[in-house]
């Protein structure tokens, strides 16, 4: 095979010449980085409400909550950010959806993958909520009411502390897949780390190393998260349940 | 507000149809070879072959690190350059939908992998055992007594990840590849109506992964009974 390596390439200026190949893929990497964060704090708060409404004593707010699952669980996440980044600006009021159009394109192609993953993960992050919220002995529930406090006390301080150290292994594969996810982004032009992988095939002729670096990096994001959440589990796993010593 | 129109859409669901094919086409060749591909991996990884183990572990680890979209980037832009390069095929050929197909398949494989091999690990030791105990080989015991269980537990896993597939077959495309969203989309972009189109295609994955999602419980209740 004659393919001449040259992984000095990344050092060569790329575009209109302000910055490197490399700078091309840290740009990505950063935006991959924050877009999955900020979508997963959205995740976490709204997964998190989803997921104690699917669980209350109310059958109109836990079908509110189930249907919302099952809507986010049934349409493809393409379909979802097609519809964010298209559909949302035409919905909104005249004035909204204009602004948004005026908006500069990467500030518009941000917010509609952050809507998107955020939404879509809040789902995912709901239904672990929920079985993290059933998975307690009924007797928590009853014993927090019994001692006087209201239901939203009793999700406060009995149930939702217990709920969330017990879910921490699936949140972190959802944790995970937030990341994976983010790169759908690429598909509406938003330069995240794909699509800095795919420019760089188009500019450099080194398909290989390109794609090469930029799963590293994605296998590297991999890995931090798994060690920090596995750091994270040891810390707050409930005494006396199997996985803790 | 919005004036919606969904005229576009009767004239261009013969073009709809065809592009559900190709979707169904990569789903379904997907979830075969996922399959058989998964069980050979779960068995590899459960295997007391050391190396074999590391294989398996190795394959399954890597592809669920990685992004799908990358993966299929992988296929769509880098594997037919390489098997140009490598074995002198003649550039230039529409390998699109081969390269979606064995993309997913080999994708789908390392996720069905873990799914199998937990379902395997459910089955009570004594029944290996047995099997031993009866004069049967390591083929025998598992063709006629683990995999017949395990996978009678796993009904309802192993559809739950057919219908994540089936969604996202979508991102062929990345390929330009016309499956049933990538048609949906050319067509409201050629009439200027993506607001509808869009809304149809979601409609259309929403019931029919609704209803395969009900299949689901449904075997859910039926294993758990």
């Amino acid at each position: 095979m004659s393919y001449a390596w040259h992984w000095e390439v990344f050092l060569q200026p790329a575009g209109s010449g302000e910055t490197t190949y490399l700078g091309w893929i840290l740009a990505g990497f950063e935006t991959t980085i924050a877009l999955s964060l900020l979508a997963w704090v959205m995740a976490l708060l709204l997964g998190g409400l989803m997921g104690v409404l699917r669980t209350v004593p109310n059958r109109a707010l836990s079908g509110l909550a189930a249907t919302y699952v099952e809507l986010f669980r049934n349409v493809p996440l393409l379909v979802q950010l097609f519809s964010w980044y298209f559909i949302l600006p035409e919905l909104l009021p005249p004035a909204w959806g204009n602004a948004v159009k005026q908006m500069n394109p990467f500030l518009q192609q941000f917010l509609a993958a952050f809507l998107c993953l955020g939404f879509f993960t809040s789902a995912r992050v709901c239904e672990q909520v929920r079985s993290g919220i059933e998975s307690l002995p009924r007797g928590q529930r009853n014993a927090g009411l019994a001692l006087g406090l209201t239901l939203p006390q009793t999700y406060r301080h009995v149930l939702l502390p217990m709920a969330f150290r017990l879910i921490v292994p699936p949140l972190t594969s959802e944790f995970l897949n937030t990341f994976k996810n983010s790169a759908v982004a690429s598909t509406i032009g938003l330069l995240e780390l794909a699509a800095q992988g795919r420019q760089l095939v188009d500019y450099t002729a080194q398909p290989y190393e390109s794609f090469i670096v930029i799963t590293l990096l994605y296998m590297l994001i991999n890995i931090v998260v798994m060690t920090a959440m596995r750091w994270l589990e040891l810390r707050v796993r409930v005494p006396g349940y199997i996985g803790s010593k | 507000m919005y004036e919606f129109d969904w005229s576009s859409i009767p004239g261009a669901l013969p073009f709809l149809w065809e592009g559900m094919k190709v979707t169904l086409k990569i789903t379904l060749t997907a979830i075969g070879v996922g399959i058989v591909w998964g069980t050979l991996l779960a068995m590899m990884r459960l295997s007391s072959h050391r190396v074999l183990g590391w294989l398996a572990a190795g394959y399954v680890n890597l592809f669920r690190s990685i992004p799908l979209v990358m993966v299929l980037l992988w296929f769509f832009l880098i594997v037919p350059r390489f098997l140009e390069h490598v074995f002198g095929w003649p550039p230039g050929g529409d390998t699109r939908l081969a390269s979606a197909m064995i993309g997913f398949a080999l994708f789908e494989s390392a996720y069905y992998s873990e799914i199998i091999r937990a379902g395997i690990q459910s089955v009570p030791k004594g029944q290996v055992g047995a099997a031993y105990a009866l004069g049967m080989t390591y083929g025998q015991a598992m063709r006629l007594v683990v995999l017949p269980q395990a996978f009678r537990n796993m009904v309802p896993l192993l559809l739950t990840q057919a219908i994540i597939l089936f969604q996202d077959t979508s991102l062929v495309y990345v390929s330009a590849l016309a499956d049933f969203f990538g048609v949906a989309y050319k067509v409201g972009d050629r009439d200027g109506r993506i607001v509808e189109l869009l809304l149809f295609a979601g409609a259309v994955y929403f019931v029919i992964c609704y209803a395969a999602s009900m299949l689901v419980r449904y075997f859910r209740r039926k294993v758990n009974a």
